[in-house]
């Protein structure tokens, strides 16, 4: 491949049709709390790895609805399943569940993002 | 009939467009892009057509792309568009006509600024006095070229030798349109259709026979952009732009891509390349890219001119696939003979995207 001195910027759009939403159709399957999730963000004000490191509940979250689900594995490890996100949670979203759900998915579905 | 949705907005934004004498400008760089297309506009113009279009070879550049990359001040741009008007006034012209589109939003912008500004024209004429002794008239009217072949696009069809049809199959040509950025976004009301649904190059494909595609990212840039472009390390941006448009409008299978200013037709055509060298990724079927074609070309292909005359060998992506689908005749040997018969050079052919004549 050729280098002319410049290089392409990958698209950061949002394709609903391309990204891979097996994932969260799994993880909604077993875990259907998630879907009363509204995003408040008090999962990450509270989180112990958070305070530490970049890792957001309320970003995997995000992305987990869109389908965005590069690198996450990665991204959970980083969890101490404390449980502090869950006692705050003003919806009751089984949030240490999830988490684990992710990680079994991930291995269940072969999937290494 | 009730008129509604695209159509009505079309209605509304309906814009004068004279009928006879022109006095024509040319742009900066489509010589260099498309040597052919200029030649074209002033043939059919003239020749098919039958109007009077008169250019002065002593008007200079609009100053628009040092304007728009901040090397211009407003009022040196100011001035010289004055001049170009001035050049109008002493030939007897009354209707401005503009092969560019960044000159068309330029003279459009300083029309506008004298209107809300009349201290701002005042200036402009001193300037001028000062610096030529020049005076002049303000246009009656200001059109795109585009505009102007949008007006006789029945005329052009009438006259067509052929209709933008697949041969074989009887299907419309599926086109995808592109309006430069400076025709209508800047002010609405001075294109054909507005700067949402411009129905300028819509207007030609459609009554040349070809179907338009609509696809998401319709209306973004080109990826030309002045700054973008100027500075190699910023070339990513446009490249970048453009893969996007491509990408989006790849899975409409569109056979050709139709414009109307001198940056897109560029940087639509050029980045096809770069892309494929880059990635390896081309946009047609069997390695073929979508050709990239003005609408004065695509006017010319209509009216029977013949391909190398129209300077079509010029383009990066070969049109070869879209004239044999259409059923243009034309001479393979003579793509890369001149006038006279003697040979031009060949370019070298990319690693990926297919190249006419194919070599065995």
């Amino acid at each position: 491949m050729k280098s002319f001195g410049y290089t392409i910027t990958k698209d950061r759009q949002i394709d609903y049709d391309a990204n891979d939403r097996r994932l969260i159709e799994y993880v909604e399957g077993i875990e259907p709390s998630i879907r009363i999730c509204m995003e408040c963000g008090s999962c990450s004000a509270t989180c112990t790895a958070g305070h530490f490191t970049d890792f957001s509940i309320r970003r995997l979250h995000t992305l987990l609805q869109r389908g965005e689900t590069l690198h996450l594995r990665k991204e959970i490890e980083k969890c101490m399943l404390c449980g502090k996100c869950q006692l705050v949670c003003p919806r009751g979203v089984n949030l240490r569940n999830l988490i684990l759900i992710i990680h079994q998915a991930l291995d269940k579905l072969h999937h290494d993002l | 009939m009730k008129i509604e949705g695209k159509k009505q907005i079309w209605n509304d934004y309906q814009k004068e467009i004279a009928e006879d004498h022109f006095f024509y400008v040319r742009s900066c760089i489509r010589q260099n892009f498309f040597p052919g297309s200029e030649k074209s506009f002033l043939r059919i113009m003239k020749e098919e057509l039958k109007k009077d279009v008169y250019e002065n070879p002593s008007h200079t550049t609009c100053s628009g792309i040092g304007y728009h990359t901040d090397i211009v001040p407003f009022e040196t741009s100011m001035t010289m568009v004055a001049r170009q008007f001035a050049l109008m006034t002493e030939a007897g012209y009354e209707n401005f006509t503009t092969s560019c589109i960044t000159s068309f939003g330029l003279y459009s912008e300083v029309l506008n600024t004298w209107e809300h500004e009349p201290e701002m024209e005042e200036k402009a004429r001193e300037f001028l006095y000062k610096a030529t002794g020049r005076e002049f008239k303000k246009p009656k009217n200001v059109s795109h070229a585009s505009d102007v072949i949008y007006r006789f696009r029945k005329e052009i069809a009438e006259k067509g030798k052929y209709r933008l049809v697949n041969k074989l199959t009887g299907e419309p040509i599926r086109v995808v349109e592109h309006i430069g950025c400076h025709y209508s976004k800047m002010f609405p009301s001075k294109g054909v259709g507005g700067a949402e649904y411009p129905y300028v190059l819509i207007g030609m494909i459609e009554d040349w026979g070809g179907e338009v595609i609509d696809y998401p990212e319709r209306r973004h840039c080109c990826g030309f952009g002045f700054r973008q472009y100027l500075v190699q390390a910023n070339r990513g941006f446009s490249v970048s732009c453009s893969k996007k448009k491509f990408d989006s409008m790849e899975p409409y299978q569109p056979e050709m891509i139709l414009t109307n200013c001198p940056g897109c037709p560029m940087f639509l055509d050029r980045w096809q390349y770069a892309i494929s060298e880059m990635e390896g990724k081309t946009y047609g079927p069997d390695g073929t890219g979508i050709p990239v074609l003005t609408y004065e070309e695509l006017a010319g292909l209509v009216l029977g001119h013949d391909p190398w005359d129209l300077g079509l060998q010029v383009h990066q992506v070969p049109v070869e696939p879209l004239l044999d689908k259409i059923g243009i005749s034309y001479d393979p040997e003579k793509k890369f003979k001149a006038a006279d018969g003697s040979d031009i050079g060949r370019p070298e052919a990319p690693v990926y995207l297919k190249f006419y004549p194919e070599q065995a």
